[in-house]
């Protein structure tokens, strides 16, 4: 070894000029100056900066100087020797030395690796074309930067914390944005679905489009990228791709010295790698199994390698718990700890629509495990704080949701915040009510329930979101005088709302997805339960035709598996048979397809159709493929829509048969069927008033007569019977479609859900349908008119998207089979 | 006799769609992986403690599951029935690693 006579320094390498290997040294500093001779290697040709702002300096509200950590006179006022734009390419242990590219061989005494990450760059044909970058370094920065300078088109692909900083900033130049996703929603490990549909929602008001659940499959460019292609095919047409989905530590160095690696460097509580001279820091590491990709662990561990290098024994570092902010000017988000939950984990969940905030606890044993919080983050820090000390939060649990402000001396209550509101507080956003308006009629007028509030001052009148506060101010006002109304039923045990005020919320709000419902309605669980997601669902698509995407896991299991599920397990194939009408090729299929599948009953039903009894589920989309290919569709004998439309044989056969009532009952099939509505719907067709086909116990009836048609609603042949009630008497085939198609729109837009037409009938009256079916003609064609719309969207044929392995794939395969 | 763990891999998460299931089949048992919509995966037998149904066929929710058949709550955690119904169904432990799902599918 050599040593000058003077000093006997020992020489530490410092591999890395970013934010870990600098904080490190810093710290070194601060606690033991001058014990090294110190080398600092950094492959970028810059001093130390903060890499995390590189986002506002995309977005303009940052220099690169004003990110710069040291500039150069730190290295030379602490007598640093800094080698930039020099990526060290070898170590060699035996003789303790590391060779740069530039050919430079710097010994040392003890070195240590602060590598960082690189961007990981998913492997598609395309992607190393010129336009495609990741965002890591200022030169990624500065590649983007040029390209917003051009304008045109941006495709980020990932959306994670770096991909929506990259998107935003883009956005701010001037580009047009797409972010595509692979999840379901952004951010998906750090925020739950709730703060992750909330965040989409805010991204796209900026402009910038959201692709989910979109996979890329290509990046497309003859020299230079013009855009991306996504496995359903899907072309984006881009000038700049950033590349923004995922870190991978930076272990290469490590590696091929021989360093004990796994996802990164390992090291132990003392930031030491497997060999004791060599020490490594920053996200290039991997520590107790984990790695991080924030610089709040990062930190931790630099002082603790610092306090190792000075020569201490002590300092450990036992791993860190992160939580994450979106540097996205104007959306404020929020995460920490693990929000997923677990054995014996409490959700407290807060929704303030009117702010746009939403907050999530979650508690285990009285100690707060993680939070998500979108809209108000301001109590991030304080929740953060109480989850690392591992705080016993009982006392003040009750309100802990509402944040530190709140938890003044006495016993605070979620009135107290209403009370505090000053007069002028706008309490109804739709109505611009304000809290002294309502507390002045309440007074003054006498009011004692929800309703007359509604009624005298419009609050909670229209979307409804406002209901809660409404209903805690006549509880402040009235004190132990006011009774909660006991009107309509909630919906489920996860809302207050009844169905009435959550399809209201969906129209006026214009809320789009059952989180955004969840959200806008201040829902008390994170996803609903099966009673109101289906529900959900239902009101959703009947409200945006051809804009809503089904949610499917949003759906009991029949609608889902377009088949029905018996008591052992296995499914009932009903193929549709128009009218109760069929041929001897049909037959023939149907034989076909038991004796292949071993099917073993098979019945005809009470609805003129054949029903196959006990088929296995994994057979389900070869069965379908062949009755498709003798001509049949799903006769969705498991759907909350349009079941069977019964006929009798009609004029064309019987000698009583007063019109064709089997080609009507096959027209008004074709017109109805793949509809969704709030129940199952059955329809019949008579060819006399023998009523052969039962149509006055159907949901719609038709009863032919000599002199044209009799239309019967509201009748139901199952639990509690009902005969039909007559709506009107009609000329002509058209007018009975137009009547048919009106009819299955006002029960879709206003029954509720699971509510069939008898009960429906009975609770509006036949007076009110007549009002709007038959006394208002221009009513009744435009809700033919929207029946229709929607149908154009809904008569596909279910069987033979999955048939064809396009859709749910997955529901027909085992996931494994093993032993 | 000492009994130990084995982990066996089903597959990754992403091969089950969120707030769903897929079914491992392992020799006579079938095994209801689940994932809910905040990514957490849990193994249950899938047989309803009431009647034998189908869990990996009901509506996730909340860290639950509704059976398809007859409506019962059971608890993804535990394989327990909640409310007012009693019955246990039998849970496995699972662990994740990189997105690669462990079920631990029995005693060997
Ligand atoms: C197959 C069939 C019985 C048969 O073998 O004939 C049948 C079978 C079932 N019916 Fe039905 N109903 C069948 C005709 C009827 C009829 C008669 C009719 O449609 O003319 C009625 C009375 C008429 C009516 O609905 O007004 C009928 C009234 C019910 C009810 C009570 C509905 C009510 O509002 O009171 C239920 C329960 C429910 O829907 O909640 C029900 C529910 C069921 C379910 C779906 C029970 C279930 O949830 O599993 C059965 C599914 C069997 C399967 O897996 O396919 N089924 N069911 C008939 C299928 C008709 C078809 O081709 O699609
Ligand atoms: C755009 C952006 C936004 C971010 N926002 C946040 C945030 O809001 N909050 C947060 O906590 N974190 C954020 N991060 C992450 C944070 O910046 C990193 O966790 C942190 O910089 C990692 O520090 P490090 O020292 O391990 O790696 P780096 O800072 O990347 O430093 C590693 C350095 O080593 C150099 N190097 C690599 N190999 C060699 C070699 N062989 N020879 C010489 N030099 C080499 C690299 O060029 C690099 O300069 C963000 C990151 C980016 C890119
Ligand atoms: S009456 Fe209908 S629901 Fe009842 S057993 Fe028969 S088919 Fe099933
Ligand atoms: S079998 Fe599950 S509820 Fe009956």
């Amino acid at each position: 070894m050599q040593h000058s006579l003077q000093t006997p320094r020992e020489r530490l390498v410092v591999v890395g000029n970013g934010m870990a290997g600098i904080r490190t040294l810093e710290d070194l500093l601060a606690k033991a100056p001058g014990r090294y001779d110190i080398t600092v290697f950094g492959a970028e040709p810059h001093p130390n900066y903060n890499r995390i702002m590189l986002s506002p300096v995309l977005a303009g509200e940052k220099t690169f100087d004003q990110i710069v950590l040291n500039g150069l006179d730190w290295y030379e006022a602490n007598g640093i020797t800094l080698l930039t734009g020099d990526r060290v390419e070898s170590i060699d242990r035996v003789q303790r030395t590391v060779t740069a590219m530039s050919g430079r061989a710097v010994a040392y005494d003890k070195l240590l690796i602060a590598t960082g990450s690189n961007p990981f760059v998913i492997p598609v044909p395309g992607a190393t074309l010129p336009g495609v970058v990741g965002f890591r370094d200022l030169a990624d920065v500065d590649a983007m930067l040029e390209a917003a300078a051009r304008g045109g088109r941006a495709v980020v692909i990932g959306g994670g914390l770096l991909g929506l900083e990259a998107a935003n900033g883009l956005k701010v130049k001037g580009m047009d944005v797409t972010v595509v996703h692979l999840m379901d929603t952004l951010m998906e490990r750090q925020l739950d679905r709730s703060a992750g549909t909330l965040l989409q929602r805010e991204l796209e008001r900026r402009g910038i489009a959201v692709l989910t659940g979109a996979d890329t499959a290509e990046i497309v460019g003859d020299g230079r990228v013009t855009g991306v292609r996504l496995k359903d095919g899907q072309v984006l047409p881009a000038d700049l791709v950033v590349m923004a989905v995922g870190i991978r530590p930076n272990l290469a160095l490590g590696k091929a010295a021989g360093l004990a690696c796994g996802r990164g460097i390992q090291v132990d509580d003392a930031m030491v790698t497997s060999d004791p001279a060599i020490l490594a820091v920053g996200e290039c590491v991997e520590h107790r199994g984990q790695t991080y990709g924030l610089v709040a662990p990062l930190f931790e561990m630099a002082r603790v390698a610092a306090d190792r290098l000075a020569g201490g024994t002590e300092a450990a570092y036992t791993g860190s718990v992160t939580s994450t902010k979106l540097k996205v000017t104007g959306v404020d988000v929020f995460s920490a700890g693990d929000f997923s939950g677990g054995k014996d984990c409490e959700d407290i969940t807060f929704r303030d629509a009117a702010r746009g905030v939403y907050k999530r606890v979650v508690l285990k044993g009285n100690r707060i495990l993680g939070a998500v919080l979108y809209g108000d983050t301001r109590d991030g820090g304080w929740y953060f704080q109480m989850l690392k000390d591992g705080q016993d939060v009982a006392a003040i649990r009750d309100t802990l949701v509402f944040g530190q402000g709140y938890q003044g001396g006495g016993a605070a209550s979620p009135g107290a915040a209403l009370a505090a509101l000053p007069d002028s507080a706008e309490i109804c956003g739709c109505n611009g009510v304000c809290k002294g308006t309502i507390v002045t009629a309440i007074t003054e007028k006498g009011l004692t329930s929800l309703d007359e509030v509604r009624a005298h001052t419009k609050a909670s009148a229209s979307c409804g979101s406002c209901t809660g506060q409404v209903e805690q101010l006549l509880a402040l006002t009235l004190g132990d005088g006011y009774q909660a109304q006991t009107g309509p039923k909630p919906m489920c045990k996860c809302t207050d709302r009844t169905h009435d005020e959550a399809r209201r919320a969906i129209a006026m709000l214009e809320l789009k997805s059952i989180p955004d419902v969840m959200q806008a309605l201040e829902w008390t669980t994170p996803d609903g339960c099966a009673s109101c997601r289906p529900a959900l669902n239902y009101y959703l698509m009947c409200a945006w035709p051809g804009e809503y995407k089904d949610d499917s896991r949003s759906r009991f299991v029949n609608e889902r598996m377009h088949a029905n599920i018996q008591k052992d397990g296995t499914y009932s194939v009903v193929p549709r048979m128009w009218g109760g009408l069929t041929t001897s090729a049909e037959l023939r299929a149907i034989a076909d397809v038991v004796d292949k599948f071993a099917i073993p009953t098979v019945k005809v039903t009470g609805g003129q159709r054949i029903d196959l009894f006990g088929v296995k589920k994994e057979d389900l989309p070869a069965v379908w493929a062949d009755l498709n290919a003798a001509g049949m569709v799903s006769g969705h004998a498991y759907a909350k829509g349009l079941r069977t439309v019964k006929t009798c044989v009609g004029s064309e056969w019987c000698r009583f048969g007063t019109q064709d009532s089997t080609a009507l009952g096959v027209k008004l099939e074709r017109l109805t069927w793949g509809s969704w509505t709030p129940h199952k719907v059955k329809l019949a067709v008579s060819g006399c008033p023998r009523n052969c086909a039962e149509a006055t116990i159907k949901d719609l009836g038709v009863v032919c007569v000599d002199s044209g048609y009799e239309l019967h609603v509201g009748g139901n042949g199952g639990m509690h019977v009902r005969a039909c009630d007559l709506l009107v008497k009609v000329d002509t085939e058209e007018e009975v479609l137009e009547y048919t198609g009106a009819f299955m729109q006002l029960y879709r837009e206003e029954a509720r859900y699971l509510e069939r037409t008898a009960p429906w009938l009975e609770r509006v009256g036949l007076a009110y349908l007549k009002q709007r079916l038959v006394d208002d003609p221009k009513g009744r064609t435009s809700l033919n008119a929207r029946f229709l719309f929607s149908q154009s969207f809904s008569q596909d044929d279910p069987w033979a998207e999955r048939a064809s392995g396009a859709t749910d794939r997955h529901e027909f395969s085992l996931l494994a089979e093993v032993g | 006799m000492h009994q130990m763990i084995k982990w066996t891999a089903v597959g990754t998460i992403d091969d089950i769609p969120r707030q769903g299931a897929r079914c491992v089949k392992a020799g006579d048992t079938k095994v209801a992986v689940f994932r809910t919509a905040d990514d957490r995966i849990f193994a249950l037998e899938d047989r309803c403690p009431h009647k034998n149904g189908p869990l990996s066929q009901g509506i996730v929710h909340a860290g639950r599951v509704t059976c398809p058949l007859h409506n019962w709550v059971i608890s993804l955690e535990t394989g327990r029935a909640e409310g007012a119904d009693e019955g246990q169904t039998n849970s496995y432990p699972v662990k994740i690693e990189d997105q690669t799902i462990y079920v631990a599918l029995g005693a060997i």
